[in-house]
């Protein structure tokens, strides 16, 4: 049963990208596709960020150490989400015109700092195999507390771009709020235990 | 001579095709009272057949009265009620007036008016309006000397409307012209689309639509126009006076601050087309730039 779980995961990691080429393809996006496109992928790399950070504290709470192994490939999903973001807005959005692009990122504070998110994954995403972590060693899980600095980023890109409801932007923060207070808990409490 | 009537239903593409046919024998300005301004349909000339479709117009829209959605206002504003509808014009004016829906369909005359319309959020449409210009409708009215802006008020309703329920936006709907501006031949009051009467959810029963401007200053659902001394102060200069002006012109080289205006994605164009660039005044620069001599648009965004 367990040997199943990993493959699992990545096969539900799929599924919103199946989905939004079945949408494509079948004219299914409504009148502004573009846009539909660049909230979706935005919208499933938040919720892969939160699904990452999620499993060490599942894992604490459930005392099972299963959940830390699905989070290499749901942290991979952030990456791959995140990067299809940023070529629909790139590529699809902007035909790769970097002149207005690189105009929006010096001046559109939302826009740098959801940049800037995508360039912190970029070595996460190079140094997410088994081979990197052993290499690393200590410095792989310093490095890899830059999802935190990640997950921050990526609410407030959402926060910003909003017109006036914060609704769901907002929903987004907190739970990455409350899901990074697990941790400081955490450390307290090893502190604490010596 | 009565308003137009709104031929009981007309499918779009022979709404269209009827367009093409009156194009091609050459009755442009003819009793079908099909844009007797000249220069409403002068830039558009060949923009007819690229008019957004009925279903894009009509299930696409910014109204927050009815939700913040897109979607929203068509599903929401259905059992809206329309009638008894009046509308008050008053403030710095001789003689206030009031006028039931009823009466401004009788005083005054709808015509088909082409126009662009172009969202402060980067999209556009090309829709073919009924209406009639509002100076038509202001001139019933003898503004004193100080009047010198007109506002708008769109209808309060949170029974009805159950976006006024939230404080999203500073209820009711407010916006506001200079007068020149709502004198002028394009500033257009709105009763209806593709030749039927105006759906709920663009606005109904009265709306204006000033098509050199971002659609948000053009209110739906009025029910109080008044003419006064200062610059009123519109709904969103009041959510956020950093990133709605008074003027809302549209203007490829201001950037909201959030998002540039250099171009634009045309509704109903599909996923791979690519943006297009937005033009001075929404492409009306010709007709109204005049109204703007010496003014900085940087500055009076």
């Amino acid at each position: 049963m367990k040997k199943y779980f990993k493959p699992g995961v990545f096969i539900l990691g799929t599924v919103p990208f199946l989905l939004i080429l079945y949408k494509i393809f079948l004219n299914k996006l409504g009148p502004e596709p573009v846009k539909e496109i660049t909230h979706f992928t935005g919208e499933w790399t938040l919720i892969f960020i939160c699904l990452t950070l999620l499993m060490s504290p599942l894992k604490r709470f459930t005392k099972l150490s299963v959940w830390i192994s699905f989070r290499r490939t749901l942290g991979l999903f952030v990456f791959f989400y995140a990067t299809l973001h940023l070529l629909t807005y790139v590529g699809l959005d902007y035909r790769f015109n970097w002149s207005p692009i690189l105009d929006d990122v010096v001046k559109k504070k939302y826009i740098f700092i959801g940049f800037a998110a995508w360039l912190l994954l970029l070595p996460l995403a190079i140094t997410s195999s088994q081979k990197m972590v052993l290499l690393l060693g200590n410095n792989w899980k310093k490095l890899h507390r830059l999802i935190y600095v990640i997950a921050i980023f990526g609410s407030l890109h959402y926060i910003w771009l909003s017109k006036t409801i914060f609704f769901r932007p907002l929903v987004y923060l907190i739970i990455i709020l409350v899901l990074l207070a697990l941790r400081i808990k955490i450390k307290n409490r090893n502190i604490n235990y010596g | 001579m009565k308003k137009i009537k709104y031929s009981e239903i007309t499918p779009e593409k022979i709404y269209k095709n009827r367009r093409s046919f009156i194009k091609s024998i050459g009755l442009g300005a003819s009793s079908l009272a099909i844009s007797t301004i000249p220069f409403a349909n002068k830039s558009l000339a060949n923009e007819k057949d690229k008019l957004t479709s009925y279903k894009d117009i009509t299930t696409y829209n910014n109204y927050y009265e009815f939700g913040t959605s897109k979607g929203d206002p068509y599903r929401n504003s259905q059992i809206f009620k329309t009638s008894p509808w009046d509308i008050s014009i008053e403030g710095e004016v001789e003689k206030p007036i009031k006028l039931s829906m009823e009466e401004i369909s009788e005083m005054f005359v709808s015509e088909e008016r082409i126009y662009r319309l172009r969202c402060v959020e980067g999209w556009s449409m090309v829709i073919p309006w009924m209406g009639f210009s509002l100076s038509e409708l202001l001139s019933k009215v003898n503004p004193t000397n100080k009047a010198k802006f007109v506002e708008f008020e769109s209808v309060y309703d949170p029974a009805q409307m159950k976006g006024q329920r939230y404080p999203v936006l500073n209820w009711p709907y407010n916006e506001g012209l200079r007068i020149d501006e709502a004198m002028h031949p394009l500033t257009t009051v709105v009763t209806g689309l593709y030749g039927k009467k105006l759906p709920n959810q663009n606005g109904a029963p009265f709306r204006i639509f000033i098509p050199w401007k971002y659609g948000f200053k053009s209110a739906k659902a009025i029910v109080k126009i008044k003419f006064v001394e200062n610059m009123p102060t519109s709904s969103w200069m009041w959510a956020s006076p950093r990133e709605y002006g008074f003027y809302s012109n549209v203007n490829p080289n201001v950037d909201h601050p959030r998002w540039s205006q250099a171009t634009e994605r045309i509704i109903g164009e599909g996923v791979w087309a690519p943006r297009v660039k937005t033009l001075m005044f929404n492409g009306y620069g010709d007709e109204v730039a005049s109204l703007y001599t010496g003014m900085d648009l940087k500055k009076y965004f």
